[in-house]
């Protein structure tokens, strides 16, 4: 699996980003490619480039090994990532490349997947049931 | 660490336009209006220029093909979130 990370900074921004703070916080720094996407031009293609804030939004695109976009996901600014859902959905779809099966909602590593077939139509509650969870405001 | 290879000056590329869409006709108008990250569709190649290693080097997303890849934009170095 390959990481790259994209802003509007300059690549020597990176470079003192890395150096300054990033390898203060993780042991190592951020150990892949920090691309430099000055001007937003790639970001504009990516649908995530704000020009009244001249910055690329957060957009994370999880791309297989065909370079077919499986998942997006752009959020706000204010608002981090969630590297365990990330990482749960590069799983399901390294799994279901793999084999074919597919993941139902809520589905995580390890638990059972579903082989699409015409006998499991209006058979899937007995392999699977969604867990029940407070309700939401 | 050797000495990277890469200057730092090699222009970065960009988005990289079908032919037909592009040379003569100025790129810059027509990247504003198409959008064109969709999931179940190729993902738009590009090469810019990237920090890796210690060093500069352009980086090109087609050349990492063969490889599930997680591409993350973000505002910016030295931001909070």
């Amino acid at each position: 699996m390959q990481v790259l990370s994209v802003s509007t900074d300059s690549r020597f921004s990176h470079k003192i980003w890395q150096e300054e703070e990033l390898n203060k916080m993780v042991d190592g720094g951020f150990p892949y490619p920090m691309l430099s996407d000055q001007g937003g031009r790639v970001g504009t293609v990516y649908g995530v480039y704000d020009p009244d804030a001249g910055v690329n939004i957060r957009g994370r695109f999880i791309i297989d090994p065909d370079g077919v976009i499986q998942a997006m996901e752009v959020l706000t600014p204010s608002v981090g990532r969630n590297v365990g859902e990330l990482i749960r959905q590069l799983k399901a779809f390294q799994h279901t490349r793999k084999t074919g099966e597919v993941m139902p909602s809520e589905w995580q590593p390890g638990k059972p997947t579903l082989k699409p077939s015409p006998a499991m139509v209006g058979k899937v509650w007995e392999v699977w049931k969604p867990e029940t969870r407070p309700r939401e405001e | 660490m050797s000495e990277p290879k890469d200057g730092c000056v090699t222009p970065a590329k960009g988005p990289i336009v079908p032919a037909e869409a592009g040379e003569r006709e100025a790129p810059q108008k027509e990247d504003k209006k198409i959008m064109t990250a969709q999931v179940g569709k190729p993902a738009p190649d590009f090469e810019i220029s990237a920090y890796y290693e210690g060093g500069f080097k352009n980086v090109k997303l087609s050349d990492y093909k063969g490889k599930w890849i997680v591409l993350c934009f973000y505002p910016g170095d030295f931001t909070f979130v």
